[in-house]
């Protein structure tokens, strides 16, 4: 038997040892004597959340692939087992060889939510990696970041030694070809991490020097010599050829993701101007459906998993869905897999196929409007109209469904109080719809509308990144004016409102657009306890206020300040494809109430066309 | 068709609980080809029942799962593609036909027989466990243990269903043999009767310290135990 990190006296008494265990479907075996380069991948959450994650899954494929790489995987531990480790002093292994972390060349951490950056320090303090980069030694573990959230890495610099900007499938080959060179030249760290900082899309913080003037804005951003003075994001431009996991590693226990995922595109062509991902992730890139067909029977056959599930940003904008689709439902409906098709637009084709897919007594219809007036969503540009919404709903209705899921958000820029009603008005009228359509003999009960509202958060490379946020408390003001709304509707029984805490927002608003003073802060807020606090359960804010306090920061100087046009932002030294002009652009639409047409209706030179792929060049030759 | 399939659970897999286990093998028969029967519905499951649960940190050479299939391939073949897909810790031993109106594994278990010995150091003497095992179990005429379930406590006389006690020594490890009554009613734990004779010799039984082995499980034949791997019939 494998020797396990743990005994059973620890194993036998935490909750869900097989979180540490590793021996999973499809983990790679190989001898760490034949590889010369040892890798372990983090995803700095409790592995049921950890191993969901489709991006760790891929990486771990790729490099594992390489034959002189060993790419092994660490999550966080949970709060039992981290006081045990603590308390013992026993340091943090990979799952795969169960090998002490520190063994490693290199940490990779997945930044994937910001309130994720206590979990980091844990690993490392676990592992016994120094916290800060600046105190690690030439034999110390390389710590490398990435992920949506390494497109701001600043608040967590310090912890870093490097990041990689963009998508993995790129220029990690270049990197572990460095690093062979490393080992057998024998250079000192610093000569590695300068000769890493010039590969394409890498950032080593250490050689960027940002200062900041007595309000706090940066006054000057410089860097050493020998390093280029912005990062490009790395973006693999065609992705049918991208390698993907043909053996995606199946826990024993129920991660939250307990299913085959499919990427079918990366990127998004409508350009939501609240969201990153739709920014970042530009230009739109489809995978080819045979490519997708083959892949998804491959994976399928290989983890035994019962259900499929599609991913991108908006699945209805591919252009062969419903080839695809077919295709899952003819060749595997009858083998007892499930099909799951989450962010499809509520139409004839998307309820003809959910209606073959599910039961529709207990499933839901969903749409986002994310904002409840046209003039908000004009603003955001959400081209959801009432009018469609609507007529989905209606659909849905005759097709049988009386549940009605809607997501908005709340704290928008340029929002007035009639925006907010405007959530309830349209919960209302789709009842309506529901009472106008279905006669009462074939009505099941009551219509279900549920609303869910979230509270905004600005985010680097979105047309919203210089807006201000506001106070716990105007946010919970908000909520109630949605509140009150609802509890004014004729159709109120019909009509269920959940909405967020406000405290988790304002702190993951500073980390999100935050610059490097916030190390300090991370790093009270650690010691004093905090930890999981993406976590209802463990989160403490009443900590999080004092690690502020005690590094002279307030979380207000980050949330209720606008940012000027002209000032430098923490993240501008990253080139992520779409420029400033084109943000500052569509800040001016979004004040002026323009909508803004979609990368296949009308492109509008974002930027992202310097990648040289996806839809800025679908249709030209 | 009904197959009954016995295996293996060992090593890190002793970890995993029943209900995942239950999940791997809804995994592993799509994995391995096996043409195993779905329910209607909209949601089909597997048509699936495991024989007696196994509780976390045991380990056993005699699991029981009953399958339905539509067709399927010889014993032997069937085997070897669910040994192909099985991950460290999990063996597929047989895999047997069982006729259309035999009751299904959970149903007619009787009975199971576990090995238990310490994980560290031997501590007790062999001797002395048998002089303790003679006032306790051979000449006695009950065995009485409070059973503490969520809601009361109860005095059960463990006597009539414990079917064989035994204690051996080898290679220095000492050795408790136990066969006990398993099953829906009359459910008797190797660690409740375990914890019952070490505190009859004013000892502690530390269930971390000790290994949980299941041997195999038995039903009720005429008034015979016979292995549940006995049931049914190879498919050739
Ligand atoms: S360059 Fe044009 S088509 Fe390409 S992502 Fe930007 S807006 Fe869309």
């Amino acid at each position: 038997m494998k020797k396990l990190a743990l005994g059973d006296d620890i194993l036998l008494t935490v909750d869900k040892p097989a979180r540490y265990i590793g021996n999973e479907i499809n983990m790679v075996v190989k001898d760490k004597e034949h590889v010369a380069i040892r890798f372990v991948m983090c995803f700095p959450d409790v592995y049921e959340i950890g191993m969901s994650h489709l991006g760790i899954q891929i990486l771990y494929d790729m490099m594992n692939k390489r034959e002189d790489v060993y790419c092994e995987r660490v999550y966080s531990p949970w709060t039992d087992l981290h006081k045990i480790m603590k308390e013992r002093n026993i340091p943090l292994f990979a799952l795969e060889s169960q090998d002490p972390i520190k063994d490693f060349d290199f940490l990779g951490i997945t930044l994937q939510y910001e309130m994720c950056y206590t979990n980091i320090l844990q690993v490392l303090d676990l592992s016994g990696i120094p916290m800060l980069a600046k105190d690690r030694k030439d034999h110390d573990t390389i710590v490398i970041g990435g992920g949506p959230c390494a497109t701001n890495p600043e608040p967590i610099a310090d912890f870093f030694d490097m990041f990689y900007i963009g998508e993995g499938e790129i220029s990690y080959d270049a990197l572990f070809e460095l690093t062979k060179e490393w080992k057998e030249k024998g250079y000192s760290r610093d000569e590695f991490l300068m000769k890493a900082a010039n590969i394409p899309g890498i950032y080593v913080p250490k050689f960027y020097h940002p200062s900041y003037d007595e309000n706090g804005i940066i006054s000057e951003f410089t860097h050493d010599e020998g390093v280029p003075a912005t990062v490009k994001r790395q973006v693999y431009s065609n992705l049918s050829e991208a390698p993907y996991p043909s053996k995606p590693l199946v826990p024993f226990i129920k991660a939250t993701q307990d299913r085959v995922v499919l990427e079918i595109q990366r990127g998004c062509i409508r350009g939501c101007r609240f969201c990153q991902a739709g920014m970042i992730y530009r230009p739109n890139r489809e995978k080819d459906v045979e490519v997708l067909k083959k892949n998804a029977y491959e994976m399928l056959m290989s983890s035994g998993h019962e259900e499929i599930t599609l991913s991108s940003l908006s699945s209805s904008d591919y252009s062969h869905l419903e080839e695809l689709v077919n295709f899952l439902i003819d060749n595997f409906k009858d083998k007892g897999v499930n099909i799951s098709l989450p962010s499809l637009r509520i139409d004839a084709f998307s309820l003809d196929v959910m209606s073959k897919v599910q039961d529709i007594k207990k499933s839901s219809v969903t749409f986002a409007p994310e904002a409840g007036s046209q003039r908000m969503r004009n603003v955001i540009n959400k081209g959801l109209t009432e009018e469609v919404i609507l007529k989905g709903a209606g659909l849905a209705f005759e097709g049988g469904w009386n549940k009605v899921k809607l997501y908005f958000m709340l704290g928008l820029p340029t929002e007035t109080k009639e925006d907010m009603e405007a959530i309830a008005v349209l919960a209302n009228e789709i009842a309506k719809e529901y009472y106008a359509i279905v006669p009462k003999e074939k009505r099941q009960g009551k219509c279900q509308i549920t609303i869910s509202t979230s509270f905004f958060v600005p985010k680097p490379f979105t047309p919203f990144q210089w807006e201000k946020m506001y106070t716990p408390s105007h946010y919970l003001d908000c909520a109630k004016t949605v509140n009150d709304a609802v509890n004014a509707q004729l159709n109120k029984k019909s009509i269920k409102y959940n909405w967020h805490h406000a405290d988790v927002t304002v702190l993951e608003g500073v980390f999100a657009r935050g610059d490097r003073r916030l190390s300090q802060v991370l790093l009270n807020a650690y010691n004093s306890g905090c930890l999981f606090d993406s976590w209802t359960e463990t989160f403490d804010m009443q900590k999080w206020v004092k690690a502020f306090e005690d590094a002279n920061l307030t979380m207000e100087e980050y949330t209720l300040r606008e940012r000027s046009e002209d000032e430098i932002l923490p993240w501008d030294f990253i080139d992520c494809g779409v420029t400033k002009a084109f943000l500052l652009r569509e800040r001016k639409n979004a004040y002026a109430e323009t909508v803004t047409p979609n990368c296949r209706q009308q492109c509008s030179g974002c930027g992202s066309a310097s990648y040289k792929g996806g839809v800025c060049f679908e249709n030209k030759n | 068709m009904k197959i009954r399939i016995r295996f293996r659970k060992y090593s890190l897999m002793k970890y995993i609980g029943h209900l995942d286990i239950l999940r791997y093998f809804q995994k592993s028969m799509r994995r391995a080809g096996i043409d195993i029967s779905y329910s209607g519905g909209f949601s089909p499951h597997q048509i699936m029942s495991f024989a007696a649960p196994l509780g976390v940190g045991l380990t056993s050479d005699g699991e029981y799962l009953d399958i339905q299939v539509e067709s399927t391939d010889s014993s032997k073949e069937s085997i070897k593609k669910l040994n192909d897909v099985m991950v460290e810790g999990m063996e597929i031993t047989s895999y047997r036909k069982l006729s259309d109106n035999e009751k299904n594994a959970m149903s007619v278990v009787a009975c199971a027989d576990y090995h238990v010995f310490t994980k560290s150091e031997e501590k007790l003497k062999l001797a002395d466990l048998l002089e303790a095992k003679k006032s306790y179990y051979d000449e006695s005429d009950e065995i009485l243990v409070t059973k503490q379930t969520k809601k009361s406590e109860k005095v059960m006389d463990l006597k009539s269903l414990v079917y064989g006690f035994d204690i051996f020594e080898s290679e220095g490890k000492i050795y408790y043999y136990v066969k006990l009554s398993t099953g829906s009613t009359d459910n008797v734990k190797p660690e409740l009767f375990l914890t019952a004779f070490f505190k009859h010799m004013g000892l502690e039984f530390d269930e971390t310290d000790y290994q949980i082995h299941r041997l195999d499980v038995y039903c009720r034949i005429e008034d015979k135990f016979v292995s549940l791997s006995e049931t049914g019939e190879e498919i050739e």
